[in-house]
């Protein structure tokens, strides 16, 4: 029951999220281009989607960061490191050539495959592809040796 | 600076920003989660139990969205020029970049800075420099 009421919440973000990528157009890799095609003809849209979703989200986390659990008794589990390291900036400085290529990131990808796109499909399949050799490096790294940490949950 | 003023929509642009931040505090507030699709999905390539159908639905949630829009005969535009070899090339450097790097552009760029977390912060520039960088190349460095 538990379950299934988190997955109902879950529904509904992951419904609202969509349709937020849909109306702010950046499921749309050409639009994403344009911004970050800084020395062409530059479209800022991406920056106001972000400072729109920032505005909202903020409000939320500081309301979520003096609760223990959620509306539905369910725990708080936010990431609480704080400390930077080599793999956070040079994994991201890789996910930013891979977004720079194709114009598609984790989330517009999905919802443009669920628009029914052939393209979006292969990316998502290659992307998960991707992962997949992270997860097996990682168990193959930890079978090797211990103190490697892993990759934070985001 | 050439802003093109043909394709900016700053309305439209700052309302869908508004309602990925509803759908962030959803996800936060009834769930206890952080809403990064890279999280979500690397999450189900190792599945726990009673960590499956949280992420199942979410995900389900972002594919009905266009669908909805389609039936209600307003299909989002979706134009793709990278060809199927750079689309995998691409896919396969987001999917491992996402993943050493502990987030994409909704766990570390929006969820993150809302937290002002100096990881997510970081993770962004870093992902920002290389997405400006890569454009740069290949349109105005390769292209011409």
């Amino acid at each position: 029951m538990k379950g299934a009421t988190l997955a109902a919440g879950a529904f509904v973000a992951g419904l609202t999220f969509g349709v937020g990528l849909v109306v702010s157009g950046m499921v749309n890799p050409a639009k994403v281009l344009g911004f970050l095609d800084l020395a062409g003809a530059w479209d800022p849209s991406l920056a106001l989607v972000m400072a729109g979703a920032v505005a909202i989200a903020a409000v939320a986390f500081a309301l979520a960061g003096k609760r223990t659990t959620t509306l539905l008794g369910a725990p708080m589990t936010l990431p609480a490191r704080r400390t930077l390291d080599r793999r956070l900036v040079v994994g991201s400085l890789v996910f930013g050539i891979g977004w720079g290529l194709a114009g598609f990131c984790p989330g517009p990808a999905v919802v443009a495959l669920g628009a029914g796109k052939l393209k979006a499909l292969v990316f998502v399949l290659a992307m998960i592809a991707g992962m997949l050799a992270f997860e097996l490096l990682e168990r193959t790294q930890a079978a090797a040796g211990p103190g490697q940490e892993s990759g934070q949950r985001s | 600076m050439n802003i093109d003023w043909a394709s900016f929509t700053p309305v439209s642009a700052l309302a869908g920003g508004m309602i990925i931040g509803v759908a962030v505090a959803l996800l936060v507030l009834l769930n206890g989660r952080i809403a990064g699709i890279s999280g979500i999905v690397s999450g189900l390539l190792r599945p726990a139990a009673g960590d499956v159908a949280w992420r199942l639905a979410f995900v389900a949630g972002l594919i009905l969205a266009p669908i909805l829009f389609i039936a209600a005969s307003r299909a989002p535009a979706v134009a793709i020029d990278a060809d199927y070899p750079l689309l995998v090339i691409a896919g396969l450097l987001v999917g491992v970049g996402t993943r050493y790097g502990g987030g994409c552009t909704s766990g570390h760029g929006v969820c993150g800075i809302s937290r002002l977390s100096p990881r997510s912060i970081v993770a962004t520039l870093a992902f920002m420099a290389t997405g400006f960088a890569t454009v740069f190349v290949v349109r105005h460095v390769i292209a011409s």
